[in-house]
C-alpha cells in the first residue's frame, strides 16, 4: 500500500511533531519513523490526517489531526432561523442525511413541546431506515475497497442508487435530502414506493447476500479483519463509543430500543452484537443491521398502510418559530451511533446555541488506543470500519 | 522544414497538435480530491452505474504526479487551502481543474470564518460545476466540457515563440 | 425515587439550582466543586456515561434580557441594583446512566476573569476531545488535561470563534496562512 507523503499539511504541525521527536525522545526512540498520512490520501476518507510513529511496520503512536473540514456549522446555526438551519444538517453526515434532518427536527419539536402525527412518524422511520441501509452499504463497500476487495463496492453502489431513487421521488434530492420540516413531513410516500419496495427489499437482500458470499468467508478477508484492533467493552464505554462500534464490543445499546423515539417501540427487531470489537465484528454488525432495517421497514410499512390517505402529515407550527427559553438535548440512533442535538433557545427566532454531538467524533478520539501496536495496513482497516465522516467529525 | 512548419500555421504543427490533443482528451486521468459531500457524488460518478471511465477517466490516480485532472469536490476550508495549493503544485503539466459543487466554486452555504470562499482565488479552475451537490450526470457533463476544451487547445502553438527562440539560438 | 430526588440526594449541598425543561434536568453546581460532584455522580449516582461537554458564551443572553426589561419598565422602576452579573461562560456536561437511561445536564458557570476548570479526562476519557474543542472555541482552559491544544482551528489561530463577540465571517486572522506555496 502506497503511503507516500501525499501532501503534508501546510501548517506547522508536522514540523512541531518532528522537533518533539528529535529533541525530547529518548535515544532508543531515534529509530522510529514519523509518517504522516493524509489529509489527502486515498484511504483517509477525504480530510483525515494521522501522524504516526512507526517501528518498522508497527505503530508506536498515531495522532489524529482533525479540523480540515471545520466549516463553522455551529456558528452558522446561531445566525440562522430554526427552519433555515435544516438544510445545513444535511451536510453533517452526508451518507445518511435524513437521519440528521430527523434528529434536528425532533430536537426542535422537543423544544417546542409538540408531537408529530403518527403517519408522519412512520414515514420518517421508513426513510431513516433506508438511509441507514445506504450508509452501511457505503461503509462496508469502502471497507472492502480499502482492504483490496473492489467488487462488493460495485454491487452495493448500484443497490444504493435504487434507494436514492426513492429519496428523489419523495423529496427531490439524492444526497442532501432536507427531508421533512419542523412539525412533520411535507409529502406522503410516493405512489411508486408501493410497487418499488417489494422489489427493492429483495435486491437489497440479494446484494447483501452477494457481499456476504464474497467477503465473510474469504480467507484473505478473514486474515485482514479478524482480531484486528479488538477493543473491550469497558474501554469503549469510557471513551464514549456508541452505535455499531459499541455493539461490536458486545454491548447491546441502541437508542431505538433504550430510549424509543418515533414508533420504534411498536416494532420488533433485534440488535446484533459482536464479541471482540474487532474489524470483523464491526463489519458483521453492520451487515446484520441492514437485515434488521429491512425488517423494520416491512413492519413500519404495514403500520403505515392502516392510515387513510388523507391522514395529517404536519402539525401546525407557527411560520416563524420562537421556542420558549430553555435548553434541551435530544439524541437518536444514527447509523454511526448516538447523534445528539443540544439546542439552547433564548426566546428569539434564532437558536442561541446549537451543539451537535457527532457519533464518530467520540470514536475517532480513541484512535490511538485502537491502533497502537498494530500494523500500518491495519490502521487503514480500522479507519474504514469506524466509518468516520469528516463532515460530521469537524462540523 | 520543421522550422517553417512551426513558424506559420503549418500543416505539420496542426497535425502534431491534433495528435497530442487526441491523446490528452481521451485519457483525462482524474485525481479525486473529495473532501465532503460532493466527494460521495463523485464516488457515484466514478463507480458502476455512471461509470466515468467511459469518457477516458479510466485510471483513478491517487497520486498527484500521475494525473491530469484535479477534481476538487467538496468544501475547502482555510486550513485546507495550503494543502490544495501543494497538491496542485505537485501535479505535472498539463493539468486541469474541475471545481465540483457550490462549495468549491464559491463557498456555498458556508459563509463562515473557517471556509474558503471558492478555490478560484488560489488555483486556476477550468470548469465550474454548480449544484449542492451536482448530480453525477453534471460531473460527467463537466468532464465532456473539459474534453472539448482540451481538444480546442493549441499545446504547441502556445510554445511556438519559445521554440523559435531556441532554434534561432541554435543557428 | 424519581430522578430529581436522586440527583438532589447525590449532589446534596453543592446544588445551586435544579431546573427542569421538557423533561431535561439541569443541575447547576459551583465551579470549585464540579470535579467532586461529577465523581460522586459517576460513582454513587450511576451516571457512568459522558455524552458530551458543551461550552457556551452567555454574553448576548444577559444583554438581551437587560434590554427587554429596560423597554418594559423603564419609567416605572429604575432597574434595581443587582449583584455582579452572572459569569459569562458556561460549561455543560451531558451525563447518561446506562442502566436506567436517564440523562442529566450538569452546568458550571465560568467567569471571564478565571477561565479555568479542572479536567474530567480522569473520570471519562471521552472528555478528551470535547474539552479541547471547548478550549479551542471558547478559550476555557482545563487544568490537568493531557494534551490541551487547538483541535479544529489551526495552531496559529489567535481567537476563539464561537464566542459571541466574534463575527460570523471572521476577523481575518488567516492572513498568516501561507497561501503562496505553489
Ligand atoms: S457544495 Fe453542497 S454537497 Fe457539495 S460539499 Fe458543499 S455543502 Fe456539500
Amino acid at each position: 500500500m502506497d503511503l507516500s507523503l501525499n501532501g503534508e499539511g501546510g501548517n506547522s504541525v508536522t514540523k512541531q511533531v518532528e522537533t518533539i521527536c528529535i529533541t525530547t525522545g529518548p535515544i532508543e526512540y531515534s529509530e522510529y519513523v514519523t509518517l504522516n498520512i493524509g489529509p489527502i490520501h486515498p484511504a483517509m476518507h477525504g480530510t483525515l490526517r494521522v501522524i504516526t510513529r512507526t517501528d518498522g511496520e508497527t505503530i508506536i503512536s498515531a495522532k489524529p489531526e482533525i479540523g480540515y473540514l471545520h466549516r463553522g456549522v455551529e456558528k452558522l446555526g446561531e445566525n440562522m432561523s430554526y427552519a433555515q438551519f435544516l438544510p445545513i444538517t444535511d451536510r453533517l453526515n452526508y451518507c445518511s442525511a435524513i437521519c440528521n434532518n430527523v434528529a434536528y427536527e425532533m430536537a426542535v419539536e422537543k423544544l417546542l413541546g409538540i408531537e408529530v402525527p403518527p403517519k408522519a412518524q412512520l414515514i420518517r422511520m421508513i426513510m431513516m431506515e433506508l438511509a441507514r441501509i445506504a450508509d452501511h452499504q457505503v461503509c462496508v463497500g469502502i471497507l472492502g475497497v480499502d482492504l483490496g476487495a473492489l467488487t462488493p463496492f460495485f454491487y452495493l453502489i448500484i443497490q444504493r442508487e435504487e434507494i436514492y431513487e426513492i429519496f428523489e421521488w419523495h423529496h427531490g434530492a439524492r444526497l442532501t435530502n432536507s427531508m421533512g420540516a419542523i412539525g412533520g413531513v411535507e409529502a406522503d410516500l410516493p405512489d411508486r414506493f408501493h410497487e418499488k419496495w417489494p422489489k427493492l427489499r429483495n435486491t437489497i437482500r440479494k446484494a447483501n447476500d452477494e457481499t456476504d458470499r464474497l467477503l465473510t468467508h474469504n480467507r484473505i478477508w478473514m486474515d485482514r479483519t479478524i482480531g484486528v484492533n479488538a477493543f473491550c467493552a469497558d474501554d469503549a464505554l469510557n471513551w464514549g463509543f456508541t452505535g455499531p462500534m459499541l455493539r461490536a464490543c458486545g454491548v447491546g445499546r441502541d437508542l431505538r430500543k433504550d430510549e424509543p423515539y418515533l414508533m420504534y417501540d411498536k416494532i420488533k427487531f433485534d440488535i446484533p452484537t459482536g464479541k471482540h470489537g474487532d474489524v470483523f465484528d464491526r463489519y458483521m454488525v453492520r451487515m446484520l443491521e441492514m437485515e434488521e432495517s429491512v425488517k423494520i421497514i416491512d413492519q413500519a410499512y404495514q403500520l403505515y398502510k392502516e392510515f387513510p390517505d388523507d391522514a395529517p402529515l404536519m402539525k401546525k407550527v407557527p411560520k416563524i418559530i420562537r421556542p420558549p427559553e430553555g435548553q434541551i438535548y435530544h439524541a437518536i440512533e444514527s447509523p454511526n451511533g448516538e447523534l445528539g442535538f443540544f439546542i439552547k433557545s433564548d426566546g428569539s427566532d434564532k437558536p442561541y446555541r446549537i451543539k451537535i454531538r457527532p457519533p464518530c467524533y467520540m470514536v475517532y478520539q480513541a484512535f490511538e488506543d485502537l491502533v497502537k501496536g498494530e500494523m500500518i495496513s491495519d490502521l487503514i482497516a480500522c479507519l474504514s470500519s469506524i466509518n468516520v465522516i469528516a463532515g460530521e467529525l469537524d462540523r | 522544414m520543421g522550422f517553417q512548419a512551426i513558424q506559420g500555421e503549418g500543416w505539420l504543427l496542426a497535425k502534431a497538435e491534433q495528435l497530442i490533443n487526441w491523446g490528452r482528451s481521451r485519457s483525462p486521468w482524474p485525481f479525486p480530491y473529495g473532501t465532503a459531500c460532493c466527494g460521495i457524488e463523485l464516488m457515484c460518478a466514478l463507480a458502476s452505474g455512471y461509470d466515468m471511465a467511459r469518457f477516458g477517466a479510466e485510471r483513478v490516480a491517487f497520486t498527484p504526479r500521475q494525473c491530469d485532472v484535479l477534481i476538487v469536490a467538496g468544501t475547502i476550508t482555510k486550513k485546507m487551502v495550503p494543502v490544495l495549493k501543494r497538491i496542485y503544485a505537485q501535479m505535472a503539466e498539463p493539468k486541469w481543474v474541475l471545481a465540483v459543487g457550490a462549495c468549491a466554486c464559491s463557498g456555498g452555504v458556508f459563509r463562515t470564518y473557517s471556509t474558503h470562499q471558492g478555490i478560484g482565488s488560489v488555483i486556476p479552475v477550468d470548469v465550474y460545476i454548480p449544484g449542492c451537490p451536482p448530480r453525477p450526470e453534471g460531473i460527467l457533463y463537466a468532464l465532456l466540457k473539459l474534453i472539448d476544451k482540451i481538444e480546442a487547445d493549441h499545446p504547441l502553438y502556445k510554445q511556438r515563440s519559445k521554440v523559435i527562440e531556441a532554434l534561432e539560438a541554435a543557428k | 425515587m424519581s430522578l430529581k430526588e436522586k440527583v438532589q440526594a447525590v449532589i446534596g449541598g453543592d446544588l445551586v439550582e435544579l431546573t427542569d425543561f421538557r423533561g431535561d434536568l439541569c443541575a447547576e453546581v459551583p465551579k470549585g466543586r464540579c470535579l467532586q460532584v461529577l465523581t460522586r455522580l459517576k460513582e454513587e449516582g450511576g451516571f457512568d456515561f459522558l455524552s458530551d461537554v458543551i461550552g457556551m458564551d452567555n454574553l448576548h443572553l444577559y444583554e438581551k434580557k437587560k434590554q427587554k426589561k429596560g423597554k418594559k419598565a423603564e419609567e416605572e422602576t429604575k432597574p434595581e441594583k443587582q449583584g455582579p452579573p452572572p459569569p459569562r461562560f458556561e460549561v455543560i456536561y451531558l451525563l447518561l446512566s446506562l442502566e436506567t437511561g436517564e440523562r442529566l445536564q450538569i452546568r458550571v458557570r465560568v467567569p471571564e476573569d478565571d477561565l479555568e476548570l479542572p479536567t474530567i479526562t480522569g473520570l471519562w476519557r471521552a472528555a478528551d476531545w470535547p474539552e479541547r474543542e471547548v478550549f479551542d472555541m471558547f478559550g476555557i482552559r482545563f487544568k490537568g488535561h493531557p494534551n490541551l491544544r487547538r483541535l479544529l482551528m489551526w495552531d496559529e489561530f489567535q481567537d476563539h470563534p464561537l464566542r459571541k463577540d466574534y463575527p460570523l465571517e471572521g476577523k481575518g486572522e488567516e492572513r498568516h496562512l501561507n497561501y503562496d506555496i505553489g
